[in-house]
């Protein structure tokens, strides 16, 4: 089996005390958590660190789900299988429930965090395009304790490449809550467990009279970020929902995307794909927000 | 004569029926692996041992300029560093192919494939040894590669094989089989011909675990002792006492346990040499597992044929002719493994399971700048393109027909009255009932259901599909008039010994990579002798302790060394026979063998059983004039014709409109192995290749890109079906024992991996029929099917 | 650097390399042989085993990271020399050809009955949809799983 070269390993005892440790090894050190992107990729030696800062330890510190009134929060370290079996998230979002069942496989998710797959920032990744559809905010602490929070869009700087800066964790995910919400997520991949050809969340919200008051979709794998599209949002708020709106809205996510041809298929596929798992989350989102 | 079987549901009550001779039984070998106590290459701990690693190429085709090994050499825990260029100074830097050709163990001129072995690190342990790799600084001049083997033959292609003598082109060999002309003219005259370019892509075995070796030189005693992953421990020490110069007998190669094979595991690798060398040098033992990415760029890897199918028929479906013609890519050695007067393996069964007037092949083969290999995972010698080929054609004619493609079958199968059966290609079927088998598949399926089925479903806009395939297989090489390995001829050894307390022995030349031959084989000998499985000890996978013979691969264990195992255990039978005589005071015509005892005709009270028999061998009585003590035997059998195994298959996919996904809802599969030994193991061989089948189907390739990088170096990017790809497998059987066999048995083991492709494509080309699909290539991933739905179907290469 | 950690219900304390892979930390260093590999990538589950209850991939878990908590391999499925039903499991219903991705597979279908003793097909097929099986098809080792969950609720074995 291939083997990452040599590092020294460091157990992280407080997100504080992780902090401090970064601070002091800068670039030449990095956080892993369920490890399941970074030590593969550090076994084919496509990277290579001098310290490893296993964050594992935090979980009781940063892995929860609180399910408030107007938001969710969630820890960085809460895990693939905490997210999938949390029946409150569900019933809050129920497009974590439908993604999660199809990232990676049962035994990686056991490993896997939240806080991990966005800091991959792999423009495939399922959690990343949750995130955008939901809108959420990502709180990034620094030294000394200070805050920051982003919104998606800014803390996906580029593929593989994130707002949080050295000396810098993620720790929390904040998810704004609204009324009438449902949301779903599908994903086309050529076999279980592998990264999507291209998949698709979307989020709406229903007003009283039934009309869309806001709706947002983001699509993963088809450029090179997960991709919210505010012209869908634009065109289909305040509509009536119905099986031309989805198409209208599929049609827009096709022509904004920029997938690129590969051995998951061609962009003209992945394109076809955009519009069409477009239009089938619109729909089970507007069923769930019904029901 | 065949019967046939309705299928039982299996129930836990009748798990271990405890047979003495055939029939289900739990399997020998598990209570270890269950326990976590297998014992395979990787698990050997030799004190002192230490581990190698590989530097591979990163290009294509380039040419060695310089390898700087200084830094490596001085790198923490090193041992060693050796180079090509030192390889060639000991006159080890090439070695013979099983196909005559010969291949670079370390490269000294050119690199002729990504993943080609360049130089080696030995070092204390597997972590030291790979930091070593990255300090050898290798300078190449990178060459254009030839990556598609259509460009091979073009005048300006780069020559790869420029170390071959007056070599001046990528040709490795022409061949061709039946009569051209005959074919020509049936096709001349033919109602009806359909023409189609078919792919059968790169694919490759990736059995769970990969090659290694651990190598250990005894400098003093001069024996090499070599553990490795081989399915061929006898042939492997021959060709290495002639690669390396060691005497035979002082060669002892040891299979331990071994996490699949599937053919990846018959060829000799680099590494193995690589190991031994790394030993002999160091004076220690050296260890060498190639990691996940090192398997699937650059061993066996399977299939690359590009064939045009033709097949000539009658208005009414009447099939007359098929021919082909292939381009065969070999990669950058022909290292395919085959028997020497068949470069093209049993490809010349592709007449298939029809009784036609003529057919003809022609196939030219090539070098590319790809990994060597051709034949692995578990295609019986190319009958698996030879299957697909003809299965896949016959599919095309119903099209054209507008006919069922079950009803087409059943029009054009050999009858039962015409076996033996030579086929338009000189091959000649042992014994074949082919309708009752597929009429049972049939019924199992509900065929006339499920048509039913879709054409609601068709009219509805849904897309479901119904594929069928019908294989005829040629297992169990084979005659030794015809068939010999780099000059190794294909009969199998076997040796029986009965203890003096009637327990046994029995040591087998063939190799077990997870199909329970510590089960069957002590259940062949059981059923022959009368002893209890349980008390006989199947002794395999180490050259020291078994006779000759060529190994396991191709399905040819139950055909040839089950033979061999059943015939020795008669040889002792007949000995048994002579003392029981004695030991009863009758002549030995006088004597019945009801199994597990001799009888005296007509006086059921009078007999002896077989273990007191194996006493009275070993004790001090006397013995019969002539008769030595003892109760042993051995044999080498040399089968006279190889078995031909069928089998129907059906296979039903639902494909979603708009994303193109195909899911195998069902899949039926009746085969017909002839005797069955033990069904348990017969059902799990089958259903291990329904799942291949899937996998090349519908998701596996390896791939390059136009530099020729390989594209699937990963088992993120080779993708290989897992328990949600494919459904609760519905088998059924009907028996056709083999006439030429001992116990009638013909092997099964490859059957499943080789006719459910076609059914699997076939469903998938009957669910886009209304499309006006008459073929797609594999692999029928989201984006290609929706291809072929859009008119686009291309193929892969 | 040491690492103390429990396998199979035995304490032990090893000096390694921080980048030590736990799955080479149980082969290697404890000679625990049973838990295999199969890939570098995560894909393939041969080399699972629990983490405090929980299956994981072994080769992309570090043995510094396992340091503290409970680690149990196929070795320690079996108490007292009986086997565990799911061992059991899988002889009776031939869930197993070559033996390579069986102690991951049991491992990881073990946990799965601990959790939900009376699993459907799919959920089975699920669970272990992180682990491939070249040799069984994976429907002998569906069965396999319902073999133990069947015999386990009737109490014709124990745990």
């Amino acid at each position: 089996m291939q083997v990452p070269a040599p590092f020294e390993y460091e157990r992280a005892t407080s997100v504080d005390q992780a902090i401090g440790l970064m601070e002091r090894l800068g670039s030449s050190a990095r956080l892993v958590a369920g490890g399941h992107s970074l030590l593969p990729m550090m076994k084919l030696r496509l990277a290579n660190f001098e310290y490893l800062i296993d964050i594992n330890p935090l979980h009781d510190e940063l892995g929860y789900i609180r399910v408030g009134a107007d938001e969710v929060r969630i820890g960085a370290l809460t895990r693939h299988r905490e997210l999938l079996e949390s029946a409150e998230l569900a019933a809050a979002f129920p497009i974590f429930r439908d993604a999660e069942r199809v990232i990676a496989d049962p035994v990686v998710r056991n490993r896997g965090t939240l806080g991990g797959s966005l800091c991959q920032a792999d423009p495939s990744e399922d959690l990343s395009a949750v995130c955008t559809t939901l809108d959420a905010s990502c709180v990034i602490r620094g030294p000394g304790g200070a805050e920051r929070v982003v919104s998606m869009a800014e803390f996906h700087v580029g593929p593989y490449e994130t707002a949080v800066a050295d000396g810098e964790i993620l720790t929390e995910i904040r998810l704004p809550r609204r009324p009438g919400h449902g949301s779903a997520y599908e994903k086309v991949e050529r076999r279980a467990g592998d990264w999507a050809v291209v998949s698709a969340g979307a989020a709406v919200w229903l007003g009283a009279d039934g009309t869309i008051a806001d709706a947002r979709v983001g699509l993963a794998a088809v450029g090179p970020n997960t991709t919210g599209i505010p012209e869908i949002s634009d065109t289909i708020k305040d509509q009536a929902p119905s099986e031309a709106l989805y198409e209208q809205a599929g049609a827009i996510a096709a022509r904004s995307c920029d997938p690129a041809t590969d051995q998951r298929g061609s962009a003209d596929y992945k394109r076809h794909l955009a519009d069409e798992l477009t239009r089938r989350t619109l729909r089970k989102a507007v069923e769930r927000a019904r029901s | 004569m065949t019967t046939v079987h309705e299928p039982k549901l299996t129930t836990f009550d009748d798990n271990d029926q405890k047979p003495v001779g055939h029939g289900r039984m739990l399997r020998k070998e598990d209570p270890r692996f269950l326990r976590g106590r297998g014992r395979y290459t990787d698990d050997v701990q030799l004190p002192g041992m230490l581990h190698l690693a590989i530097l591979r190429s990163p290009f294509a085709h380039a040419r060695i300029l310089s390898v700087d090994i200084s830094a490596a050499e001085a790198s923490p825990g090193v041992k060693l560093v050796v180079t090509g260029a030192m390889l060639a100074e000991k006159g080890l830097a090439w070695m013979p192919t099983l196909s005559n050709d010969v291949q670079a163990v370390l490269a000294t001129d050119k690199v002729r494939f990504q993943g080609q072995e360049v130089a080696f690190v030995v070092a204390d342990d597997r972590y030291a040894a790979r930091d070593a790799l990255e300090l050898i600084d290798v300078e190449y001049d990178v060459l254009d590669p030839v990556v598609d083997a259509r460009r091979a033959l073009e005048p300006d292609a780069p020559l790869i094989r420029d170390d071959l003598a007056g070599k001046t082109n990528n040709h490795v060999f022409d061949w061709e089989t039946g009569d051209e002309a005959a074919t020509a003219a049936v096709f001349a005259s033919a109602d009806v011909v359909v023409t189609e370019d078919i792919v059968y892509p790169r694919v490759h075995p990736a059995p769970m675990e990969t090659c290694g070796a651990v190598a250990d030189f005894d400098a003093i005693d001069g024996k090499l002792r070599l553990w490795s992953t081989t399915q061929a421990p006898h042939a492997h020490r021959t060709l290495y006492a002639i690669v390396a110069g060691i005497p035979e007998h002082k060669i002892q190669v040891i299979a331990p346990d071994i996490g699949g094979g599937f053919g990846n595991k018959v060829p000799i690798y680099p590494g193995y040499v690589c190991a031994i060398v790394g030993s002999i040098l160091t004076g220690k033992p050296v260890k060498w597992m190639e990691d996940r990415s090192e398997n699937l760029i650059s061993t066996g890897f399977a299939r690359d044929y590009l064939m045009r199918g033709e097949i000539a028929a009658t208005r009414d479906g009447k099939i007359l002719a098929i021919r082909t013609n292939v381009l065969a890519d070999h990669g950058a050695f022909n290292g395919t493994a085959a028997p020497v007067k068949y470069p093209a393996g049993f490809f010349g069964v592709f007449t298939g399971s029809y009784d036609i007037e003529a057919a003809y092949c022609k196939m030219t083969a090539v070098y590319t700048n790809k990994a060597p290999g051709g034949v692995a995972y578990a295609c019986s010698f190319r009958i698996t393109e030879a299957v697909y080929l003809v299965e896949r054609i016959v599919d095309c004619l119903a099209y054209e027909l507008d006919m069922d493609p079950a009803e087409l079958r059943l029009k054009n199968f050999i009858q039962p009255e015409q076996f033996p059966y030579e086929t338009k290609t000189g091959w000649v079927y042992d014994s074949g009932n082919y309708e009752p088998t597929m009429r049972l598949a049939m019924d199992i399926a509900g065929y006339a259901d499920l048509r039913r089925e879709q054409a609601e479903k068709r009219a509805r806009g849904e897309l479901m599909g119904i594929g069928i395939s019908f294989f005829t297989e040629a297992v169990g090489a084979g005659p030794r008039k015809d068939m010999d390995i780099l000059g190794l001829g294909m009969a199998d050894g076997c040796e029986l010994r009965i203890h003096p307390t009637g327990k046994a022995v029995v040591r087998l030349s063939v190799q077990t990579q997870g199909q329970g031959h510590e089960t069957t084989f002590a259940q062949i000998v059981a059923e022959e002798i009368g002893i209890p499985p349980a008390d006989i000890e199947v002794v395999h996978g180490d050259t020291d302790q078994t006779p000759f013979g060529l190994g396991t691969y191709g399905s040819r264990s139950t055909p040839v060394s089950g033979a061999a195992a059943a015939l020795v255990a008669r040889k002792v039978r007949d000995k048994a026979q002579l003392i029981a005589s004695a030991m009863l005071e009758v002549s030995v015509a006088d004597l019945d063998w009801v199994k597990g005892a001799f009888q005296v005709k007509g006086d059921p009270s009078k007999s002896v059983t077989i273990q007191a028999i194996a006493m009275r061998a070993h004790g001090a009585g006397d013995l019969p004039d002539g008769v030595e003590g003892g109760l042993e035997a051995q044999i080498c059998y040399n089968p006279s014709n190889l078995t031909y195994p069928h089998g129907a298959y059906i296979c039903v996919v639902d494909i979603d409109p708009g994303t193109a996904q195909v899911k195998v809802r069902r899949f039926i599969a009746v085969d017909d192995c002839g005797t069955r030994i033990n069904p348990m193991i017969i059902e799990g061989q089958v259903h291990g290749g329904l799942t291949d089948g899937v996998g090349m189907a519908l998701m596996e390739m390896i791939a390059f890109d136009e530099d020729g990088n390989c594209l699937g170096a990963s088992l993120m990017d080779y993708l290989i079906p897992t328990a949600l790809e494919v459904p609760d497998w519905e088998t059924g059987f009907t028996v056709t024992p083999s006439p030429h066999h001992p116990i009638g048995a013909k092997g099964v083991g490859e059957s499943a991996t080789v006719g459910s492709p076609p059914a699997i494509v076939n469903a998938v080309v009957d669910a886009l029929k209304p499309f006006g699909v008459r073929h797609a290539d594999m692999p029928l991933t989201p984006s290609r099917v929706w291809d072929a739905m859009r008119g686009q179907a291309t193929p892969p290469i | 650097m040491q690492v103390t950690m429990t396998v199979n219900d035995v304490e032990v304390t090893r000096e390694i390399e921080g980048r030590l892979l736990l799955v080479h930390f149980l082969r290697d260093v404890l000679s625990l042989t049973g838990t295999h590999w199969g890939c570098d990538t995560s894909n393939c589950g041969t080399c699972v085993v629990w983490l405090d209850g929980e299956p994981v991939k072994s080769c992309t878990v570090l043995a510094a990271m396992a340091g503290g908590h409970e680690v149990r391999t196929v070795e320690g499925l079996a108490k007292d020399g009986q086997l565990d039903p799911i061992q059991e499991g899988f002889m009776q219903c031939h869930g197993l050809q070559c033996g390579f991705c069986t102690p991951g597979m049991m491992m990881t279908c073990r946990a799965l009955l601990d959790k939900n003793p009376d699993p459907t097909d799919a959920e089975i097929r699920e669970a272990i949809s992180g682990q491939i099986c070249r040799c069984t098809g994976y429907a002998t080792i569906v069965r396999s799983v319902r073999w133990a969950s069947v015999h386990e609720a009737a109490a014709e074995v124990t745990r």
